[in-house]
């Protein structure tokens, strides 16, 4: 039965804590009080559309979208929209110039420059209902590979497309399918890594949460073109509704025939198990990975042998990030020649990205390689919230860095970005703005890595110790002359000794930081103090008396009893026992908290 | 006896182990000393490599955890928006650090790096449910809903 109107409401895990699953009731409540049943339906749909304006729901085929629902406002949008079709304008989202309601979703300038492919079927079907993502060609790029192709074209066809991994890396695809196709040895695995061990990056779950198929599509023909019937996707245990998801996507695909035994009646087998992490960061890394995959202790070790020689039961593995896996059934749908001619030179098709931090529009971004990192920040990302100043961009996670303003139009290209001390890393960025501490953000990295590392290698263990010692030093006031370069000395050598990524790369974000933010360590080191005011023990918190207003809340909630003030009249802060929380400061509605220098010098 | 089926349920895999101490620890709320035991016992693993895996990993537990357990990020997202100032904020409400259970057994404090809702950070998880956008602020109204 076709309906006249779909309502893709988004039910990620973000559009779902702010209510999204009330506001489905609410609508369902109104359709049926206006007997709209056989018209409308609602379609929970996965992933992101503008992730800090949920819940959000889009109108098709009006493209109407509205943001920031609230169960009241339904009865009034069903009754307005959907039957006397009229859309609600209070509801739509507000252009930031021109402050006009924007009514289509594909004008919002979010969305003006995004490329679907990885991300096909964002917001188009109910990730729980495989009939739907069957209808937009599901499984389809499957059956041509079983039908038509031979593993060797296949391989071909990937390698062709110059498709590279998503997982950080970027290792060209087919040609690790190739390897893994040519080791002798049986059986063979397939992995799909959903460990997305960044902190700050939910790429990977947006994908599994809006079309898990795509990802179990891409492991089958993974699977046929190097000689698998069995694969494992590793999902950290974090990622509770995407679990949900894909188990029940793999129950569904097995039902019609898409997995299991005898896929479509051509004599390939495939099954799919999902294996839930347990919370480490290093086991992100593949050979780690596989290792506790296998309940062994999750150290990496050294390559070779690669996975692809020696993996899973030391059986020959390919393992794949999910975006990488979610790319194969498009380019084998639309060809290799299609995907080619998208991105730059060395990097081709598109990346998905999550934007987070101090920024506008955060959410899940895919834009075609090579568009620039200002055009990613200012366009799609709207710019920095509450007129707060730009300061950077952090890219690649604990294994990335930092990039400025004056780097702000390098394009998005694996090459291009290691040239710039960056990497392309998984896609997560985090903004940050003038609020940040650019020596306390590289402590905050440090921190990670310190108590991520598996200790395996003394480099990895001590050297992140050490540097995050000085690091430590320097946020108290302690630093002293020589630490910089201490810092830059320390960093090679740990890059240099470690044995796996996470320790070879643990350095990026403080020698990125040093960098290009040099004279921030400059001013904590030297002068003792904190541009940015966040390192406590280089700051005081005090009261404005010509804006505060008396109203009492502050010395409400300080904890530590350090606000002394009659109602009405001006407050006062006891540096003294002032433990600078923050709490006074953000509950002041006055504005009227204010952050100085402790040491005049 | 639970112990028992959960292993059970597991047989048919090679390599359970994770999976079997997930599922107890779903189960149990966190991973008792016996548990464990009766796991190597029935795995035959020597028991110091059930403890290894088991204290390796973030998501065990090896103490008994409270009735609810809040969950802070900690990831670059929730940072760089004020995430420690959450912690310490309900570190101070509970009086525990985290890791740390309260004494009635009711709260336990965990942080986490990233919960992949980065967007609405900084974010805070209470049994399940998600909060976004969290300041020091409303962290006691948070709490308090979920008090007896
Ligand atoms: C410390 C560390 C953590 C990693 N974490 C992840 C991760 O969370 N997700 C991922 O896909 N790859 C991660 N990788 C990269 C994997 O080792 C591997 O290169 C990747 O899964 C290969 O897939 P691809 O070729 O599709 O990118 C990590 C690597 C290191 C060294
Ligand atoms: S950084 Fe907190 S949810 Fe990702």
């Amino acid at each position: 039965m076709a309906y006249r109107t779909n309502l893709m409401l988004c039910t990620c895990t973000m559009c779902v804590s702010v209510g999204a699953l009330k506001i489905k009731r609410k609508i369902e409540e109104e359709i049926k009080r206006h007997n709209l049943e056989d018209e409308i339906q609602i379609i929970p749909v996965g992933s992101s559309w503008l992730c800090t304006r949920g819940p959000t729901l889009i109108v098709q085929p009006d493209d109407v979208v509205y943001q920031f629902l609230k169960e009241d406002d339904i009865p009034h949008l069903v009754e307005e929209h959907l039957l006397k079709g009229r859309p609600v304008k209070s509801l739509m989202y507000i252009h930031p110039e021109t402050l006009h309601p924007i009514e289509k979703l594909h004008q919002i300038p979010f969305y003006r420059q995004q490329r679907l492919i990885t991300l096909r079927n964002r917001g188009m079907i109910d990730p729980d209902k495989i009939e739907e993502c069957i209808a937009r060609d599901g499984y389809k790029a499957l059956a041509k590979v079983l039908k038509s192709m031979t593993p060797e074209e296949v391989i071909q066809e990937i390698k062709d497309s110059g498709l590279r991994g998503r997982g950080g890396a970027g290792f060209p695809t087919g040609r690790k399918w190739e390897v893994c196709r040519a080791v002798k040895g049986s059986p063979k695995y397939v992995v799909c890594n959903a460990d997305e061990g960044d902190p700050g990056a939910f790429m990977d779950r947006s994908i599994i949460e809006a079309d898990p198929h795509a990802v179990l599509e891409g492991m089958a023909i993974g699977a046929y073109a190097i000689g698998a019937s069995e694969g494992y996707i590793y999902i950290r245990i974090e990622y509770p509704l995407a679990i949900k998801r894909l188990e029940r996507a793999i129950l569904e695909a097995r039902d019609y025939g898409l997995l299991g035994e005898n896929i479509l009646g051509a004599g390939f087998s495939f099954e799919a198990h999902v294996f839930k992490g347990a919370g480490a960061f290093v086991c992100g890394e593949e050979t780690s990975l596989l290792a506790s995959i296998e309940s062994k202790p999750p150290e990496p070790r050294t390559r070779p042998p690669y996975p692809a020689q020696s993996g899973l039961w030391e059986k020959p593995t390919n393992i794949n990030n999910v975006e990488t896996w979610a790319n194969v059934a498009a380019i084998i749908n639309q060809g290799a020649k299609w995907f080619s001619e998208i991105g730059t030179e060395t990097s081709k098709g598109t990346k998905v990205f999550s934007l987070a931090g101090n920024i506008n529009n955060a959410g899940l971004v895919e834009v075609p390689m090579g568009i620039t990192l200002r055009e990613m920040v200012y366009d799609i990302g709207g710019g920095i919230p509450n007129g707060k100043k730009f300061k950077a961009v952090q890219i690649g996670g604990p294994s990335g860095g930092v990039v400025p303003d004056s780097l702000l139009d390098l394009p998005i290209d694996y090459e291009r970005l290691q040239e710039a001390g960056a990497i392309m890393g998984s896609g997560g960025m985090v903004v940050v703005d003038e609020d940040t501490c650019m020596v306390d953000f590289a402590k905050y990295f440090l921190i990670f890595t310190n108590d991520e590392s598996c200790g395996k290698c003394t480099s990895c263990r001590e050297g992140s110790a050490a540097m995050l010692e000085i690091l430590t030093r320097i946020t108290e006031g302690k630093g002293e002359e020589g630490d910089i370069e201490f810092l830059e000395e320390l960093g090679e050598a740990v890059k240099e000794a470690s044995q796996c990524g996470l320790g070879q790369t643990l350095s990026n974000p403080v020698l990125s930081a040093l960098m290009h933010f040099r004279d921030e360590f400059e001013a904590h080191i030297k002068y003792k103090k904190c541009p940015a005011f966040v390192c406590k023990d280089l700051i005081t918190y005090s009261i404005d008396p010509d804006k505060c207003t008396g109203c009492g809340l502050c010395l409400k909630q300080c904890p530590a009893d350090a606000i002394t003030g009659k109602l009405k009249k001006p407050h006062q802060i006891d540096d003294s026992n002032c433990i600078k929380c923050g709490v006074c400061r953000d509950s002041c509605k006055a504005k009227a908290v204010i952050l100085k220098d402790r040491f005049d010098k | 006896m639970q112990i028992d089926n959960i292993i059970q349920k597991h047989k048919t895999q090679k390599e359970a182990l994770i999976p079997i101490l997930q599922d107890i620890q779903v189960e149990l709320n966190w991973l008792p000393p016996e548990a464990i035991k009766e796991v190597a016992q029935k795995l035959a693993i020597p028991l110091i490599d059930v403890y290894g895996v088991a204290s390796f990993y973030r998501a065990f537990s090896l103490k008994p955890r409270g009735k609810h357990i809040i969950t802070v990020c900690l990831g670059t997202a929730c940072h760089v928006r004020g995430g420690a100032r959450i912690v310490a904020e309900v570190s101070r409400k509970l009086n525990i650090e985290p890791d740390e259970t309260t004494e009635d057994m009711q709260f336990t404090l965990e942080t986490v790096n990233c919960l992949g809702c980065c967007a609405i950070g900084p974010v805070v998880v209470i049994d399940g449910e998600y909060y976004g956008g969290v300041t020091s602020s409303k962290v006691n109204s948070i709490i308090s809903k979920y008090r007896k």
